[in-house]
């Protein structure tokens, strides 16, 4: 049961159209928790930047309201921000990318939950097919040499 | 050649998306063969394996050439590096924040019981 349970935790990521990437994962826990994961900022900044990134959140604001804004501050001159478009607890939530300009991804973020686990998807809609393979560039170079550290945080 | 390697990002995904297609690509791997050759190969008939055959040419995964009555195929220019790589790049990313979301989240559920042990450190 263990073992099937941690094979359904396994992430999928598909390209579904030329500007759209999809990401899938299974999580262990009711989707009010896991809701609150991604909105709670407390909460947030002790995941979205693994700590064997190697980078530091120095600030994380987030305003968790349809046109609310967060802002995500790694150190000088790098800053992610953007605004709530959609926030329904705890099913459904999307905001937008605009630290690359107005044109940036959408990224929206499903919960399902079922039988007390929570089904997660993940959709990043890209303007143009040239912006998303661009974003998959940078985020090589962001992750390069950070695995290495992730598997002796996961063997320790 | 940016351009090129656009242009042919889905047609690559969707010639990949088959197991047979994904066949023929790993024997031509091994060596180049002919329709007739891959057809027997794979249990199908040559019409089948030239529509196969067709859609991977199509995605610049294998090229064909016919000499007298029998057509070659080979491992096109097209490269798969590209696409593999950009996913993986991507599945990496979100894998590693994933992995830390799993820990945030079974913290949360210790703190929900009632007669949950924290863990202090």
């Amino acid at each position: 049961m263990d073992a099937r349970r941690e094979n359904d935790k396994r992430i999928t990521v598909e390209r579904t159209s030329d500007r759209e990437v999809v990401v899938t994962r299974m999580f262990n826990a009711p989707a009010r928790l896991v809701f609150d994961a991604w909105t709670k900022a407390e909460l947030f900044r002790q995941w979205w930047v693994p700590k064997s990134m190697g980078m530091t959140l120095v600030s994380c604001e987030m305003d968790v309201r349809v046109g609310g804004r967060y802002h995500l501050n790694f150190g000088p001159g790098m800053d992610f921000y953007g605004r709530y478009v959609e926030v329904t607890p705890p099913s459904r939530l999307a905001w937008t990318n605009e630290e690359g300009g107005d044109a940036g991804p959408v990224t929206t973020v499903t919960f399902e939950e079922k039988d007390g686990r929570t089904l997660l998807t993940l959709h990043e809609r890209y303007p143009s097919k040239e912006a998303l393979d661009a974003a998959g560039t940078g985020a090589a170079e962001v992750m390069r040499e950070t695995f290495g550290q992730l598997d002796e945080l996961l063997a320790g | 050649m940016v351009q090129y390697t656009h242009a042919h990002f889905n047609a690559s995904f969707a010639a990949l998306s088959d197991a047979t297609r994904r066949g023929v690509l790993e024997q031509l791997a091994r060596g180049d063969a002919s329709i007739t050759d891959l057809a027997g190969r794979f249990h199908m008939t040559l019409t089948g394996m030239k529509k196969h055959v067709g859609v991977l040419e199509q995605a610049g995964l294998v090229t064909t050439e016919k000499v007298g009555r029998v057509r070659t195929c080979r491992i096109g220019p097209c490269r798969l590096e590209e696409e593999t790589a950009w996913m993986d790049r991507f599945r990496q990313l979100w894998d590693a924040r994933f992995q830390a979301l799993d820990v945030v989240i079974e913290e949360l559920k210790r703190k929900e019981k009632p007669d949950g042990r924290k863990k202090r450190k």
